[in-house]
């Protein structure tokens, strides 16, 4: 069989030896650069004399002289066996037995080779995939709890005072993980503190709900404690509204107007040393009473823009750890 | 030396330029597939329209040009993406006009397709044989979105940040498996410091390696299967047409309507 050959007659150039004297002298050109001018100038001799050979031999046959090419390709002498008939597979030295009287012919060894392939590629293709797999999927599902938050002394938070209140949920993670929460102390009830504290992500779609009222940012105060920078700025707001898309609460988180569904979710709090904690969130289909006497119908924390209670909310019958 | 006639001349220095490419070709046999891919046939009576979608695909890669030229300052950090935007748009020499191409780049990508997507629809292109290169289609939709969708964050100001919240909490808002699309978004229950990086993997690498993937399928399919007439051509697809009624003048663009409908109607 002739080589395939481009339209314009290129093959493949004869074989030279003029390649290896250039190579050499680019590498004395080098060199010279540190050893000195003189060196890198036999190197540029060398260089130039054999890339010029180099060239008029590759471009022998475009200026139009014949060159000899030993040709790559001989004529095999026919063997008296490349006529013969095909030999079976069971003849010869590495022939394979017949299969004997009664016995069946088993599995054949080319589907054994197929199935091992594809076992094998399995195998490797599984010991990649799951890995990778589970490293993509799994930390956003796993420790997803964080502590609690210290966020004061009870005794910063006046009674009936609202304060804007933002701390860092996991100061290792830094400012990425600050988070707001509005906070009144709604005095005692039965002897006990109680705090309204609202989670200040909208239920609709979770963007940053505002106070509907004067904020008072010249009376902000800050404090540091552990690593986590905390600021508390004293507002009047008469209900909460949302810049996204206009959800509105009352000042109990309560849905007054807009597409949220639900009452603002709130914060688990608890009291240790004098020090007002900030625990978990969880989610409030309802609040009914004001303040210390509100009556609130608790439910685990549900992603925005879902029902907590009611038949919408069998939509989401398992929820992420 | 006897000089050379000046034709012979000029056949010396043009096969002396076409070395390299058949070099290439009598390796590879690329050449011919390229000039297979460029030079194929196709209706006669092709329309404007039928470019959109080589539109589509230089917006593309317009975006994956000048996307690695960015992320060669952009650093998907919450701590540092901002600010390494200011300095792209600001500082970096020529930075605004490639972050501005990418920016408008990506709003033109998705109205190409979606351009391309209506004449293919309203040339009934997606029919028989060419069912599953919609199909295709749909999937570099649906890619493309996720494109920009993550792209969106990436400058981590008050606008990609908030966006990127309400986008991800409508994910949410998915029967059964919405919450863990979010969780998995999110890298976490609240956006956190894994979430751009997570973005950014999946803006830079994972998507455009399918788009790109789904792009060759595609063009392998149009490829294989030929373009469509358009539906006025007189040649309709593959087929005898069934010539209208007397009452045509033969301008052609009968195939708009029923041949029957046609008669008498004013023009
Ligand atoms: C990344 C986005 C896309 C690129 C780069 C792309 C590219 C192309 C190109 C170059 C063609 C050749 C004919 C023409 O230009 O009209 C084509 C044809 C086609 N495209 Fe796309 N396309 C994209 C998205 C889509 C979408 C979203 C759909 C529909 C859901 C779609 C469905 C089709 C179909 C059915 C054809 C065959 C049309 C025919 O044979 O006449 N493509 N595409
Ligand atoms: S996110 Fe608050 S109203 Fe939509």
């Amino acid at each position: 069989m002739e080589p395939k050959r481009g339209e314009h007659g290129s093959h493949v150039a004869a074989p030279s030896l003029w390649p290896v004297g250039f190579a050499i002298g680019v590498a004395i050109l080098l060199l010279g650069t540190i050893l000195g001018w003189v060196i890198a100038g036999l190197g540029a001799v060398i260089t130039a004399l054999f890339g010029f050979l180099w060239i008029r031999d590759a471009t022998n046959d475009l200026r139009g002289e014949e060159v000899a090419i030993e040709p790559e390709r001989r004529e095999v002498a026919p063997r008296a066996s490349a006529t013969a008939e095909p030999r079976p597979a069971n003849e010869g030295e590495a022939g394979m037995p017949l299969p004997e009287e009664g016995e069946v012919e088993r599995y054949p060894r080319s589907a054994f080779l197929g199935a091992a392939t594809l076992g094998v590629g399995g195998v490797i293709g599984g010991l990649v995939t799951v890995p990778v797999l589970g490293f993509t999927i799994l930390p956003a599902f796993t420790s997803q709890g964080s502590g609690q938050v210290d966020v004061g002394a009870v005794d910063d938070f006046e009674k009936e005072q609202w304060l804007i209140t933002t701390f860092l949920q996991d100061p290792d993670q830094g400012e990425v993980s600050r988070r707001t929460a509005y906070i009144r102390n709604n005095g005692e009830l039965d002897g006990q503190p109680s705090f309204t504290i609202l989670s200040h992500r909208c239920v609709h779609l979770g963007c940053p709900v505002q106070p509907n009222g004067p904020v008072r940012d010249d009376e902000a105060t800050r404090e540091t404690r552990a690593e986590n920078e905390i600021t508390r700025i004293p507002a009047d707001p008469s209900g909460f509204g949302c810049p996204c898309h206009g959800g509105q609460y009352d000042t109990e988180g309560n849905r007054k107007a807009g597409p949220p569904v639900r009452a603002m979710d709130r914060y688990e709090f608890s009291i240790r040393g004098g020090r007002l904690l900030l625990g978990q969130t969880y989610s409030v289909s309802e609040v009914r009473g004001q303040g210390a006497e509100a009556r609130i119908k608790r439910h685990r924390l549900a992603k925005p823009g879902v029902h907590v209670d009611g038949p919408s909310s069998w939509l989401y019958p398992i929820s992420p750890p | 030396m006897a000089r050379r006639a000046p034709s012979s001349r000029r056949q010396q220095l043009e096969r002396a330029a076409l070395v390299p490419v058949d070099w290439l070709e009598e390796r590879s046999g690329l050449a011919g597939g390229i000039k297979y891919f460029l030079f194929r046939k196709v209706p006669a009576d092709i329309n404007w329209m039928q470019t959109l979608g080589s539109a589509t695909l230089t917006a593309f890669i317009v975006q994956a040009v000048t996307g690695v030229v960015l992320a060669m300052y952009y650093k998907p950090d919450p701590d540092a993406a901002y600010a390494s935007i200011l300095r792209i748009t600001n500082d970096v020499t020529l930075g605004w006009l490639v972050r501005g191409m990418h920016k408008w780049g990506a709003s033109v990508f998705i109205i190409l397709m979606f351009f391309h997507m209506a004449r293919v629809f309203l040339f009934g292109a997606y029919k028989y044989p060419r069912e599953l290169n919609w199909i295709v289609g749909v999937g570099l939709l649906a890619l493309g979105l996720f494109e920009g969708f993550t792209g969106y964050l990436l400058p981590w100001d008050e606008t990609a940040y908030w966006a990127s919240v309400v986008g991800i909490n409508i994910n949410g808002t998915a029967p059964i498996l919405g919450p863990f699309i979010v969780q998995f978004l999110q890298s976490g229950i609240e956006i956190g410091e894994d979430t751009i990086s997570r973005f950014y993997a999946l803006h830079m690498l994972v998507l455009p390696g399918a788009i790109g993937g789904l792009i060759g399928l595609h063009l392998y399919l149009v490829v294989r299967l030929g373009v469509t007439s358009p539906p006025w051509s007189p040649e309709a697809a593959g087929r005898e047409r069934v010539e209208p009624g007397p009452s045509t003048n033969g301008n052609g663009r009968a195939g708009l309507v029923r041949p029957g409908a046609r008669s008498g109607a004013p023009r």
